[in-house]
């Protein structure tokens, strides 16, 4: 009989890389705090909701080689994003639904079959400190999650306060046409960038015109690129200004650096360009070796495109909070300038 | 005497003072002026000042940089015209005219030995005592420009031209918490212990970000920071004394 009581889990392989992550850390960047927060976040929001919780709930982001956890309690559970082949004592179990584990379960993974991250929620959500109003994992400054760091043998993980009536959400799935299909090349669509008139005139077409390669030099902060180099105009200086996840950043090298969750909140490296919001999930499951085709897109486009997305999920797949809004105003976050 | 009319004019922040610069569907860049001085910064942080005041749902971070101020907004709620359209109905000719209204800061730093192992090399460079050094580094106050890097460090200038020595030719692994370092025109803080290739001069006993206070930031952009050197023991009680603080 399923109870009510928060989860508790215990960590017996931290897999290779595993940490607790929400929809971000907003409302600090300006204080040089760097957002982090799910790489995928359409599979993080999915994952939520298939257990009942809001949006904005911790989940663990697991990264190519998953965990072994050990379920002390019953469990309702979702996986989502990169199959990395989830199994329970053994058993294969789907993903993009909920599940109940029983308490003594073993939660644990094998080969990934595509792409790169997988996320799993729990019912109540992942409990972690709130660190300057988010529980996200930046480990390059010991900021969120546990201990600011990724998950190791032998951490205890609790989720927060379920709410009752969970095991109604057993088997909620997320219908078959919204799955995304991972793929090692992909198509990302890019806007123009706020410094593209400082390369050459050919640069866009070079980046639109043949494919990058993801570099082992990748991971959450950026994703070095390899492929065809981007030219600038001249030897002009650059004065540091704001990042964003999506920019593509180009050193003096001319290796574009695909900049994702746990940028630096500003760089001085001038940025051609910027993936679109809808895509940036498809982002997030590139692996080193991968391979990215660029095509250009309008702003308008963009949003377009995100708005009938995210309609489409949430006609499919309700948010399971009235409170539409994932972040309090800013006004209530800190303290102004 | 006041200033020419023109002069007054290009402090003052105006619509027709910014450019605006697309950085993908859920973030904008506002920027105003060419160079690093303290007049383009000071637009840059009056403006976000406004932006913040108007407690605007949907915008999600106000980050000023040097000369520029990237506005982070939820797309969902949002589109980059609709916030410029937005921006152009702002106070504009009621915003303060520039600076500052920063705090000023004093920051006690321990200049050279195992706290600042670049300051020898920075002398030489600049053909100057290491007691010159430190009175040149101490002699004036510096402007918080913005912060970045990591969680509370500060990009403060600007560094008189003769100690404006450029990044170590490779970073090292790993800077204490509190080094006190130079990058051509800037110098700045490490408030958290990073990999980092700044030219260390010093070290301050000062925490810069307390993650457990209700204010974990000590510096803010606009902020004004004026170094003090001091000895061995006074950084050793200050140290302790902010150990005690925290625990």
């Amino acid at each position: 009989m399923m109870d009510h009581q928060p989860a508790k889990i215990l960590v017996l392989k931290s897999g290779w890389l595993t940490t607790v992550q929400d929809l971000g850390r907003y409302g600090y960047q300006h204080y040089g705090v760097s957002v982090s927060g799910a790489m995928d976040s359409f599979s993080t929001i999915v994952a939520n909701r298939l257990v009942g919780n809001p949006d904005q709930a911790a989940v663990l982001e697991l990264t190519l080689k998953g965990p072994e956890l050990r379920f002390e309690r019953d469990t309702v559970v979702a996986i989502t994003g990169a199959d990395l082949s989830p199994s329970i004592n053994g058993h294969n179990v789907p993903m993009w639904e909920s599940l109940a584990i029983q308490r003594g379960q073993h939660l644990s993974f094998g080969m990934p079959h595509a792409g790169a991250r997988a996320y799993l929620a729990l019912a109540g959500g992942v409990e972690a400190p709130l660190v300057l109003g988010s529980r996200s994992t930046h480990y390059a400054s010991k900021t969120g999650g546990l201990h600011g760091a990724p998950l190791k043998p032998g951490d205890i993980l609790y989720s927060g306060t379920v709410r009752p009536f969970v095991t109604q959400q057993i088997g909620r799935r997320l219908p078959v046409p919204l799955r995304p299909r991972y793929e090692h090349s992909v198509t990302l669509r890019i806007t123009p960038g706020p410094q593209q008139n400082v390369f050459g005139n050919e640069a866009p077409t070079t980046l639109t015109g043949t494919t990058y390669t993801v570099s082992p030099q990748s991971d959450r902060m950026g994703y070095r690129l390899a492929g065809s180099k981007l030219v600038r105009k001249g030897p002009a200086e650059f004065v540091s200004d704001g990042t964003s996840m999506g920019a593509l950043q180009v050193p003096s090298d001319g290796q574009p650096i695909l900049l994702m969750a746990d940028r630096q909140t500003t760089g001085g490296y001038p940025k051609i360009a910027v993936v679109i919001s809808v895509d940036l999930p498809f982002a997030a499951q590139l692996a080193p070796g991968d391979r990215i085709a660029f095509a250009p897109c309008t702003v308008a486009h963009a949003h377009t495109l995100l708005r009938a997305h995210r309609a489409q999920l949430d006609a499919d797949l309700p948010p399971c909070d009235s409170r539409s809004q994932l972040i309090p105003p800013l006004n209530h976050r800190h303290e102004s300038f | 005497m006041s200033p020419p009319p023109h002069v007054r004019r290009r402090t003052r922040t105006s619509p027709e003072t910014f450019r605006l610069l697309s950085l993908g569907d859920s973030a904008v860049t506002i920027e105003f002026g060419n160079a690093i001085n303290p007049e383009s910064n000071a637009r840059v942080i009056a403006f976000a000042q406004m932006v913040s005041e108007q407690g605007w749902n949907g915008i999600l971070d106000i980050v000023p940089s040097y000369r520029s101020v990237t506005l982070h907004f939820d797309p969902l709620q949002w589109d980059a015209a609709a916030l410029t359209k937005k921006l152009k109905t702002l106070p504009w000719e009621h915003s303060p005219q520039a600076d500052p209204q920063g705090l000023v800061h004093e920051i006690p730093v321990l200049y050279g030995g195992e706290w600042g192992p670049d300051l020898e090399e920075v002398a030489t460079f600049a053909g100057l005592q290491v007691a010159e050094v430190i009175a040149l580094h101490t002699a004036m106050p510096y402007r918080v420009y913005m912060l970045g890097f990591s969680p509370g460090f500060p990009y403060l200038g600007l560094v008189p031209e003769q100690l404006a020595i450029p990044r170590r030719a490779t970073p090292r692994t790993m800077v204490p918490a509190g080094s006190v370092g130079i990058a051509d025109r800037q110098t700045g803080i490490y408030p958290t212990a990073t990999p980092g290739g700044w030219q260390l001069i010093g070290r301050t006993p000062i925490p810069l970000y307390r993650t457990a206070s209700h204010t974990p930031f000590l510096l803010k952009p606009g902020d004004l920071v004026r170094f003090t050197p001091i000895e061995r023991d006074e950084f050793d009680r200050l140290s302790h004394l902010n150990r005690h603080e925290n625990a």
